[in-house]
C-alpha cells in the first residue's frame, strides 16, 4: 500500500514544484495587491478586488479555459510571450504555475490584507514622524508587523495551489512528468482499473499535505496576535 | 521660532489659529475637543491646512498659497503621542535608535548615553514595550523623540493616560528636558497646573479659535485639591 511508484512521485515532486513557484511568484505582488487594498483608495478599487476574487467564484473551467484564450500559444498575451521571450505556458509545468498562482491568488491576499489592516496606523504615523520615509514605513513597521499574515496567505495559497485541479487540467492538459499534478493523477487512476490503491495513495498524501498547511497557517494566526501585543 | 497662521474644516469643527512664539515651551492649553491635537497634527505635518501658514525658525513647512507641504518624515520635528505609540516588535534600544536610523544620522554613543540617563531608561533598553509601565513607555518614547535630533519637540498629552502618581513620576524628566536638551518644545494639555510647572508661553483655545495668547498668568487660576 505504501509503495509510492515513480508515476506517482513524479506527480508528488510536480505538485510541489508548481505550487512552489507559484506561491513564490505570487506573494510579492499580492503583498502589493493586499497593501493598495488596505491602505489607498483609488478609483475601482471595489472593481479590482471583485477580480481578484473572481478566480474564487468562477467554475474553474472557466478561467482555465480563460487562461487558454489568453496565454495559450495562439492568445494574445501567450503568443506575444512566445514571440519576443521565448517564454510558453501552454502544456508546460509553467502553465500549470500560472494556473495554480492565479486559483490561489484569493486566498493569499486575503490574510495578508487583514493583517495589514490591524497594522496600528499610529505607530506608521509616528515612524513617518520620527523621519521614515513611506516605503522605510512599510520595510521597517508595517511589513514586519503584518508578517506572520503574510506566512500564513502564503501557507494557504500554497495550499490550495497543491490542490489545484480544473483550472490547470483545462489550461495545461494532464501531461505524466509535464502537467500531471497529484490532482491530475488521482483523476487519471480513479478512471484506470485497478488504479484505486494508488489513488488512494496519492489522497492519503495530499491529504497531509493540505494538513499541514492548516496547522502552520493556524500557528502563524497565533505568533501574529502575539506579536501585535508586543511581548 | 514657530510661526502658525492656519484654518482648517474637520466636519462641522473648524479651526483657525494665529500665533508666533519665541518661547523655550509653547504651551497649547484647552478643553478637549479645543482643537489642540488638531493643531499639533498640522505643525508635525500629519494634518494639511487648508488654508495657512506654519513656520520654524523662518523655514515654511506649509504654505497653501504656493501649494508648499513638507512631508511629516522631512520636518525634523519630534512627536510624543499621548499613547507612546512605541513600536511593538522592536526593544527599548531599537526603538530609540529608530530616528536615529531613518534619518540616517551616524551612531551617537554619547548622546544616546545623556538622554538614557536623562531620562533613568537605561535598564530598559531590552525589553519590549510589551513588558513596560505606563510611565516607563512615556519615557522611553520622549527618548526616542529627542534621539532623532529634532528641531522642534511636540508633546501631546505625554501624561494624559497615566494616573496622578505615575504624573508625579514624569513631570521632574519633561523639567530637566526642558532646561538641559535645548529643543524648543511644544506641550499640549488641559491641565492648568502641568502647564504653569513647564510652559513659558500660552496659547489658549477653545472650540477651534485662539483666545488668550501670552505668559502663564493667561492660564485659570487652579484650586488645589
Amino acid at each position: 500500500m505504501f509503495d509510492i511508484s515513480p508515476t506517482e512521485w513524479t506527480a508528488i515532486q510536480l505538485s510541489l514544484r508548481v505550487a512552489t513557484v507559484a506561491t513564490l511568484v505570487a506573494t510579492p505582488l499580492g503583498i502589493a495587491v493586499a497593501w493598495l487594498l488596505a491602505r489607498r483608495d483609488f478609483w475601482g478599487k471595489s472593481v479590482a478586488d471583485a477580480l481578484i476574487h473572481l478566480p474564487l467564484v468562477l467554475p474553474p473551467v472557466v478561467t482555465g479555459y480563460l487562461l487558454l484564450l489568453t496565454f495559450g500559444r495562439r492568445g494574445l498575451v501567450g503568443a506575444w510571450l512566445a514571440d519576443h521571450l521565448g517564454i510558453v505556458f501552454a502544456f508546460r509545468w509553467t502553465g500549470a504555475a500560472l494556473a495554480c498562482g492565479i486559483m490561489s491568488f484569493p486566498l493569499l491576499v486575503r490574510p495578508i490584507r487583514l493583517s495589514i489592516e490591524a497594522v496600528d496606523r499610529r505607530l506608521e504615523q509616528a515612524a513617518g514622524a520620527l523621519g521614515a520615509e513611506p516605503w522605510r514605513v512599510f520595510l521597517t513597521i508595517t511589513f514586519p508587523l503584518a508578517l506572520p499574515g503574510v506566512l500564513a496567505g502564503m501557507v494557504l495559497g500554497f495550499a490550495k495551489a497543491i490542490g489545484e485541479f480544473g483550472a490547470t487540467i483545462t489550461f495545461v492538459s494532464n501531461i505524466p512528468g509535464e502537467t500531471q499534478t497529484i490532482s491530475s493523477a488521482i483523476y487519471s487512476l480513479i478512471q484506470t482499473p485497478d488504479g484505486d490503491t494508488a489513488a488512494l495513495r496519492l489522497v492519503v498524501v495530499s491529504t497531509i499535505i493540505a494538513m499541514s498547511a492548516l496547522v502552520a497557517s493556524e500557528w502563524f494566526a497565533r505568533r501574529a496576535t502575539q506579536r501585535l501585543h508586543g511581548n | 521660532m514657530l510661526r502658525v497662521d492656519v484654518s482648517k474644516q474637520l466636519g462641522e469643527f473648524s479651526l483657525h489659529a494665529t500665533f508666533a512664539s519665541e518661547g523655550r515651551v509653547t504651551g497649547l492649553f484647552g478643553a478637549s475637543g479645543a482643537g489642540k491635537t488638531s493643531l499639533i497634527n498640522m505643525i508635525a505635518g500629519l494634518l494639511r491646512p487648508d488654508r495657512g501658514v506654519i513656520a520654524i525658525d523662518g523655514e515654511t513647512l506649509d504654505d497653501t498659497t504656493t501649494n508648499l507641504h513638507v512631508p511629516a518624515h522631512r520636518r525634523r520635528i519630534g512627536y510624543v503621542f499621548q499613547d507612546a505609540r512605541l513600536f511593538p516588535h522592536l526593544d527599548v534600544r531599537e526603538n530609540l535608535d529608530y530616528g536615529r536610523r531613518m534619518n540616517r544620522l551616524a551612531e551617537d554613543p554619547a548622546s544616546r548615553a545623556r538622554v538614557t540617563d536623562l531620562l533613568d531608561i537605561g535598564s530598559l533598553l531590552d525589553r519590549r514595550p510589551g513588558r513596560l509601565s505606563g510611565g516607563e513607555r512615556q519615557r522611553v518614547a520622549l527618548g526616542r523623540a529627542l534621539l532623532s535630533q529634532p528641531r522642534l519637540l511636540l508633546l501631546d498629552e505625554p501624561l494624559g493616560s497615566l494616573d496622578e502618581e505615575r504624573k508625579v513620576e514624569i513631570l521632574p524628566y519633561l523639567v530637566r528636558l526642558r532646561d538641559e536638551a535645548g529643543i524648543p518644545m511644544v506641550y499640549v494639555s488641559h491641565d492648568a497646573g502641568e502647564m504653569r510647572q513647564l510652559v513659558t508661553q500660552v496659547v489658549m483655545l477653545r472650540r477651534g479659535q485662539v483666545i488668550a495668547f501670552g505668559g502663564t498668568e493667561v492660564l485659570p487660576a487652579v484650586v488645589s485639591s
